[in-house]
């Protein structure tokens, strides 16, 4: 075999490209210190929301691995109506997932009918000891809180089934309200002959959504959750919310700008469009939550409260300043019929009919209705049942002795009953 | 040999005193020395060891340590606890008392390396007239515990690579002795120091322009360079070791405190390589050729310093050995391993004949001029 040409260029070339690339940044994420940015469906671990299950055995018959624990009871409920017939229920005793045995397939979360299973990103619950991984309800309860938002729909998708029926099935009773009240008012007074065309006119005032594209953090709200240690995921989150919020407040701003351009024409006898005002939930009402934790209230219900609490003040608080924004450029070319002050309350009307939690004794919405069918066409009043639940009811069901998961289930029952009542008050009222 | 020498001082006979030779007594001096090479046997291959990971994890786009201590600069004392606590296994078919004793056969030559090698002026521990002998000779014994390691492990593996250390380091030895000749031919002296001091007072063909051995001799080195890399079984020369051949050559058997002492003989061995490097042909102590170091006086301005310069000059030292190891790490980054007979075939027929070559060219040189 003939000698191998000398060493030459390749090897000065080997040197060139390992001194180049000592000069790179390293691509190593200090993981403890700073982490990932997880995708919105990262498999980290598998919560419970123990309010939805029904103790159906679906997630533990499918689980190849045999990893889910349930036990659970029969009570009997008694009958609602009088003469009724009792009912039983399975109440769930126990629920338990042993981590060490999970393979993280999934079956379950995508089994369960009731929603009461969730993929969670939270991946950091190792132990040292395998007993350590099975971990039980109050655990998966915790793990529950940490399961982010469902990604926005897309542009233009179709709603989900549950939601359009409840748009279709709230709407319609809005008309019928509303038909009433035109017959009260026409036997009332003199009917004008622009009535009518309140509806059409609200109708053709299409709303634009707003989207914000999530991912930006709000970097303020970040460095100030930091520094009152909250954990960095936590923060993360927060900050993502407030920018969301941050970004949808501005939109909105901007394009009722627009709007109050437009209007100020007088050809334009549209409303002007105002924004859905969507707040996005996570954060909490410090004061409400202090205040709750004071009375002996336990931390979770606490939580909920505070959260709702915030939904409803920022509410407030954005309809205030759209109200603000869009009456200077509107008032004084309104259609005769609707009064000159209430030149924004098409828009404060639409708002207070999206409200879908405790939002309903808003001061704002006192004022909106006498343009009742510009609302009504648009609004989408459903009420979710997003774990709030009526005190009252829930502490009198406690003292008279029933489960708490019954006492639970009713009180949220009552919850939605009053609020349902109390927006179809507003609008009678109005 | 009077003839050789350039100046009018002889540099052999004027043997250096060492710092450490303080007072009157034996014992005082004796313990300081002591304290000196076992410091820079212990401390030294750390910083080597630090340097590696370092770079290694940039080259790779990775940052190396980074938690043990300030920056990671604790990892290897980390890494030295662990292997301390765990346990000693040795395997039941091993020849025992031969698989105990490898490691430290290995280990000690590397560290009487330490006690020759000049760090600066004065800063040494001893000044051999035979130094270059006694260095080379010293650390061709290290192959002695690699083969005793391969071969007491009773493990097919570890004896296939104590013997291709054995090979490899018999190989090398020959080109790299043949390239520290022409040196010492060159200085006309075999000690380390002289080397030095002959270096600093090289004159380029009767001109005024100081050089160091690198440049006359740059083949020499580069042929001690490769020769060195090959005697540390070091990448891309590290055929002995071959994990992905040979599992971990001839430190597949041993574990804890023992490999802990192969893989210090490893660094010391980087080290003490790369300050024979310095000594032979980096001008030792000298910041740059012709360039005297302030707070100096003696020859060439790199002996009788105040302790200024005498810092000075250790710092110089070492940063010229980092170098030399930074290079070696680099190497090791860009070049996978080479086969066994390439290996060889690079040896016999490649270096020797060079070696050789550049004996003749010196030894013609030196006489001529």
């Amino acid at each position: 075999m003939a000698p191998s040409a000398p060493p030459g260029i390749g090897l000065l070339k080997g040197l060139g490209v390992t001194i180049k690339h000592l000069f790179k940044r390293p691509v190593t994420l200090m993981y403890p210190h700073e982490r990932d940015e997880l995708a919105p469906r990262t498999r980290g671990v598998i919560a419970l929301m123990d309010e939805n299950c029904t103790v159906c055995m679906l997630c533990s018959r499918e689980c190849p691995d045999w990893c889910i624990y349930i036990e659970s009871h029969k009570e009997t409920v008694p009958p609602a109506k009088e003469g009724g017939r009792a009912r039983t229920r399975n109440v769930l005793d126990r629920f338990a997932i042993d981590f060490s045995l999970c393979m993280y397939c999934g079956i379950c979360v995508e089994v369960c009918p009731f929603d009461a299973l969730w993929w969670s990103p939270e991946f950091e619950y190792s132990e040292y000891h395998m007993d350590g991984l099975l971990h039980e309800m109050d655990k998966l309860r915790e793990w529950a809180d940490t399961v982010p938002p469902p990604p926005p729909l897309e542009e233009g998708a179709v709603l989900p089934a549950e939601v359009s029926d409840a748009i279709a099935k709230a709407e319609k009773e809005r008309e019928l309200a509303a038909a009433k009240e035109l017959e009260a008012k026409q036997a009332a007074e003199a009917p004008t002959p622009s009535a009518g065309a309140g509806p059409g006119k609200g109708k053709a005032a299409a709303e634009p959504e707003i989207h914000v594209k999530a991912g930006e953090i709000d970097q303020e709200t970040y460095d100030q959750l930091i520094a009152e240690g909250k954990s960095e995921r936590m923060a993360r989150s927060k900050a993502k919310a407030a920018y969301v919020k941050k970004e949808k407040a501005r939109l909105k701003a901007e394009a009722e700008a627009a709007g109050g351009a437009d209007a100020g024409a007088p050809a334009s006898a549209e409303a002007p469009q105002a924004a859905e005002v969507k707040v996005e939930a996570g954060e909490i009402d410090q004061e409400t939550f202090d205040r709750l934790i004071a009375e002996g209230k336990p931390e979770r219900m606490a939580r909920a409260k505070a959260k709702a609490a915030y939904v409803k003040k920022e509410k407030a608080r954005l309809r205030a300043e759209a109200q603000s924004d869009t009456g200077e450029g509107t008032g004084a070319d309104e259609p005769a019929e609707v009064p000159s002050e209430l030149g924004a309350s098409p828009e404060a009307a639409r708002e207070a009919l999206h409200t879908d939690d405790g939002a309903a004794a808003e001061p704002a919405a006192d004022a909106t209705t006498t343009d009742v069918p510009a609302a009504r066409k648009l609004g989408d009043v459903h009420v979710e049942g997003a774990g709030e639940i009526d005190q009252e009811v829930f502490d009198q069901l406690i003292a008279e002795g029933k489960s708490e998961r019954i006492a639970r289930a009713k009180a949220k029952a009552a919850w939605v009953k009053k609020r349902k009542q109390a927006m179809l008050d507003e609008e009678g009222g109005a | 040999m009077m003839l050789l020498v350039t100046s009018g001082v002889a540099p052999y006979l004027a043997q250096a005193e060492s710092i450490l030779d303080v007072g009157e007594t034996f014992v005082i001096p004796l313990l300081l020395k002591l304290v000196f090479v076992l410091g820079l046997f212990f401390v030294v291959p750390l910083v080597a060891g630090y340097l590696e990971h370092k770079v290694m994890g940039r080259m790779q786009h990775r940052r190396g340590p980074v938690e043990a201590g300030p920056f990671g600069t604790l990892q290897l004392v980390a890494d030295g606890i662990k292997f301390i606590q765990k346990e000693d296994l040795i395997p039941s078919a091993a020849d025992k008392w031969v698989f105990a004793i490898a490691p430290g056969v290995a280990l000690v030559p590397a560290m009487l390396v330490f006690l020759v090698l000049p760090l600066g002026p004065g800063v040494f521990a001893l000044d051999l007239e035979l130094g270059l002998f006694y260095v080379l000779a010293a650390s061709s014994v290290s192959v002695l515990g690699v083969l005793m390691g391969g071969w007491a492990s009773a493990n097919k593996f570890s004896l296939f690579g104590g013997l291709r250390a054995g090979g490899q380091l018999i190989a090398y030895e020959l080109p790299l002795i043949l390239a520290a000749i022409a040196v010492a031919v060159q200085a006309g002296t075999l000690s380390l120091v002289g080397i030095v001091e002959a270096q600093a007072e090289f004159m380029l063909f009767g001109s005024a322009i100081n050089l160091w051995y690198v440049i006359p001799q740059v083949l020499g080195f580069a042929i001690f360079f490769v020769a060195a890399l090959a005697e540390l079984s070091r990448p891309p020369f590290d055929m002995p070791i071959g994990d992905s051949e040979l599992v971990f050559g001839y430190m597949t058997e041993y574990s804890g405190i023992k490999y802990a002492m192969y893989m210090l003989t490893e660094y010391a061995g980087m080290v003490t390589m790369s300050g024979l490097m310095v000594v032979l042909y980096l001008g030792g102590w000298q910041l740059l050729p012709g360039v005297p170091m302030p707070g100096c006086e003696g020859a060439g301005g790199l002996f009788d310093c105040d302790a200024t310069g005498t810092l000075l000059s250790v710092a110089v030292t070492f940063a010229k050995i980092m170098a030399l190891i930074f290079v070696m790490v680099w190497l090791r980054v860009a070049y996978p391993r080479l086969r066994e007979d390439q290996l060889q075939r690079i040896a016999w027929l490649v270096m020797v004949p060079l070696a050789l070559l550049n004996l003749a060219v010196v030894t013609i040189a030196k006489v001529v001029y």
